[in-house]
């Protein structure tokens, strides 16, 4: 950690990709008192200005995560807001929308303001809380949105559960145009998905385990893409992981249904068979499904019906995830990782350019939630990430700053990283042994 | 501590894993051992010294009897944890429960448990034999093993037979078990059941499906049939036991309109007027019975073999009697 409070920090020489701007040239970016002062050539620096080289870096508005379980209040022995924060500013985000399912969940605006201050105290990335949508996620009535979101809260979500009522569905997405804050929505027909524990298929049939069939979520992200276009409200659908889903979500776009959706970097880069041998860490909710159904998410966030990379950071106890398959937690960790898979596997291998990379890890994720980062025009806070494209790393879980280590891409070797986080301006993790 | 590593490994998980030569040489390794069950005095020496435990984390009688017998036969000593109910012993992990197992040095885990993949979780984690006695939906290889025996005392040979498993395919160890070990020795394989409880993918294993059990006894030489498990009714997916009878119970009325040599086998326990009319249990057809004497030499040519037994030797080793 370097850097001291409110020393203006110049970021010289770097390849600036700002997409919100249109931006990508080889640039200077001043910021100053937690804001961008400039971006152009041959800044210079003001008095007791820090600079720091970026000759061959990326330097680009702060991702965003709007998608993550910090698991405070209650679950601390998985991940702390402080311990998820740091995770989030080692993977080079500078934002993260906290997931409102913790014990007890965050439904009322007291709650709401607690994780905000945790977030704040945590000196990582920045902390936004979800709100429920219903009280106490059991979804039966609306929580207090309009006291959540005076409260802080970006949004509001039921995730972990769907919103099995329909009834209810219609009235948060009324509801909240009142705020103009989006609904998050884990799309998922608890009816069709039954006592599944992975995807529905010839692996799931051979390794004795119940399946969840891909309809389970279809019918699930129909019916939703369907009551916002009924109420005019904005739907966001988390983790979209099947090929009809995806499908659905364009064609719903085309007729201007206000929809956003996420992509998370295991449903593009992982099949259902990595369950194979009973493997824990490859248990998530929505399952690791098809390998069609992955180069569906894969063509659907390259071509933008999914908006946004979400990480879904699920962390669990080790504990928790070595028991029997059946009996361990969904969820893997994703915030030290997602940068990396996706700049390796997606912009390594020529199916997306950079330009589109920070559109959907930064600017696209603020548009959605109505946050203030994903651009570094002037004025706007200043939260930059730097990226080395060219640095080779291997995943080592036991180096995470996260609690957990519960990841599936252990020992994958990657291209791409961040080296520098800043958050207002502050430099808030910054990759050991690199340049100094 | 040395765990031997027999001729398919250190454990016994499933048949999936098992070539064809594999599950042959289990099934001629069993064929000496039927007959100590026949002595006056049902007991040798081959596994004098070792320790077995049998843990059971779901109700079982036949299995673990059976098991039972087969290591006492073989003069192990043996120790039954029997845990109902929760998958985890009163918040035990299974993790502890198999590093505390090891403690206490033993030779060999039976291990029945609810759920799929137990077994094999067991096995990555202690150096001790383990054999699988069922793990949830997903494999019960001794099941198949000994199924295997019967028929293949019955028919001579498995190859080419035509075997149908009728029944709740979806939720069964059997099932799957069957279908790896029959396909795997050349027979042909057909599984019979209500589309509820069929599993997506299944004819990707190498069998074809038949809907209707009419079928089934028509095209099969030898049937297998599934136990309906009463949860399966309150789980919604047959409407009730007697309905499911109607459509799917193997009754003398199916069997005579095909007149034809066909051997019925049945994992037990049997839900007689459910899947499997009295008549049929009790009558020619039927080689239940012999399963359950076959289970016995399986299960003592499995546990030989895992303690290092040459299978040549399986005759000569079995001649001392214990004194």
């Amino acid at each position: 950690m370097s850097g001291s409070a409110r020393e203006p920090l110049l970021l010289r020489g770097g390849r600036v990709v700002d997409p919100s701007q249109g931006f990508d040239d080889v640039s200077d970016v001043l910021l100053l008192e937690g804001r961008v002062e400039a971006l152009g050539k041959g800044l210079s620096a003001p008095d007791g200005a820090r600079m720091v080289e970026c000759r061959g870096l990326i330097v680009m508005p702060g991702l965003i995560d709007v998608h993550v379980h910090l698991r405070e209040p209650g679950g601390e022995h998985k991940e702390t807001i402080e311990s998820g924060a740091r995770a989030a500013a080692a993977g080079g985000f500078t934002t993260v929308c906290a997931m409102p399912n913790t014990d007890p969940p965050i439904d009322d605006p007291a709650a709401v303001g607690f994780v905000l201050a945790e977030g704040q105290r945590a000196g990582g990335a920045r902390v936004y809380p979800l709100g429920c949508i219903s009280v106490g996620q059991k979804g039966e009535r609306l929580a207090e949105v309009g006291e959540m979101v005076a409260a802080g809260a970006v949004g509001i979500t039921d995730d972990g559960y769907p919103v099995m009522d329909s009834g209810l569905m219609r009235l948060a997405l009324e509801y909240s145009l009142i705020f103009g804050v989006p609904v998050a929505d884990h799309p998922e027909d608890l009816g069709l998905s039954r006592a599944g524990t992975m995807n529905e298929g010839l692996t799931a049939t051979r390794l004795g385990l119940r399946g969840k069939p891909n309809a389970s979520e279809d019918v699930h992200i129909l019916r939703d893409l369907m009551i916002a276009e009924l109420t005019g409200g904005h739907i966001h659908l988390q983790h979209v992981s099947t090929r009809l889903g995806i499908d659905a979500i364009r064609q719903a776009k085309e007729r201007g249904v206000r929809v956003t959706a996420e992509a998370t970097p295991h449903h593009m880069l992982l099949t259902d068979e990595a369950v194979e041998g009973y493997r824990t860490e490859a248990k998530m909710n929505p399952p690791l499904r098809s390998r069609a159904d992955a180069e569906a998410v894969i063509a659907g966030f390259c071509d933008g019906t999914l908006d946004v990379l979400a990480t879904d950071h699920a962390p669990h106890h080790y504990d928790e995830k070595e028991q029997a398959f059946d009996d361990a937690p969904n969820g893997i960790v994703g915030l030290e990782t997602a940068l990396g898979l996706v700049h390796t596997h997606l912009v390594g291998k020529g199916l997306l350019d950079l330009p589109t990379l920070v559109e959907r890890m930064s600017v696209a994720p603020a548009r959605a939630f109505g946050l203030a980062g994903g651009t570094l025009r002037e004025g706007a806070p200043g939260d930059v990430t730097l990226i080395d494209t060219a640095a080779r790393w291997t995943v080592a879980a036991s180096r995470f700053l996260s609690k957990s280590r519960n990841t599936p891409f252990e020992g994958w070797e990657l291209v791409g990283r961040a080296v520098m986080t800043v958050v207002g301006g502050l430099v808030v993790w910054e990759l050991e042994d690199e340049r100094s | 501590m040395t765990h031997t590593v027999a001729h398919f490994g250190k454990d016994l998980i499933g048949i999936e894993p098992l070539s064809a030569e594999q599950i042959l040489l289990i099934l001629d390794t069993a064929e000496p051992f039927k007959e100590i069950s026949e002595r006056r005095i049902k007991k040798v020496p081959v596994l004098r010294g070792k320790t077995i435990v049998n843990l059971f984390f779901e109700p079982s009688t036949r299995t673990r009897i059976s098991f039972e017998f087969a290591e006492k036969r073989l003069s192990a000593d043996t120790v039954n944890i029997t845990t109902t109910g929760s998958s985890v012993v009163k918040g035990e992990t299974l993790v502890d429960t198999a590093r505390n197992l090891e403690a206490m040095r033993i030779d060999m885990v039976v291990i029945r448990h609810g759920s799929s993949g137990a077994a094999r979780f067991l096995a990555e984690r202690i150096p001790s034999n383990v054999v699988s006695a069922g793990d949830g939906s997903h494999e019960h290889p001794t099941q198949a093993l000994l199924d295997l025996l019967t028929i293949r005392d019955r028919l001579a040979k498995i190859e080419g037979a035509r075997v149908c498993i009728v029944g709740d395919i979806l939720h069964s160890r059997v099932a799957r078990s069957n279908i790896y070990g029959l396909t795997k020795l050349g027979a042909e394989v057909g599984v019979c059941g209500p589309p509820t409880l069929m599993p997506v993918g299944i004819e990707e294993l190498g069998v074809r499906v038949f809907r209707r059990v009419e079928e089934a006894i028509e095209w099969a030489d030898v049937l297998n049939v599934l136990r309906l498990q009463l949860e399966r009714m309150q789980g919604g997916y047959v409407p009730s036991l007697r309905e499911y009878n109607r459509v799917y119970g193997v009754s003398s009325a199916r069997l005579e309109r095909v007149p034809k040599e066909l051997l019925i086998l049945h994992p037990g326990p049997m839900n007689r007027g459910v899947e499997i009319d009295s008549d049929v249990a009790d009558g020619p057809h039927s080689v239940i019975l012999d399963q359950v004497t076959n289970g016995i030499a399986v299960r003592m040519a499995v546990l030989y073999l895992l303690a290092g037994g040459a299978p040549e030797k399986a005759e000569s080793a079995k001649g001392g009697v214990e004194e």
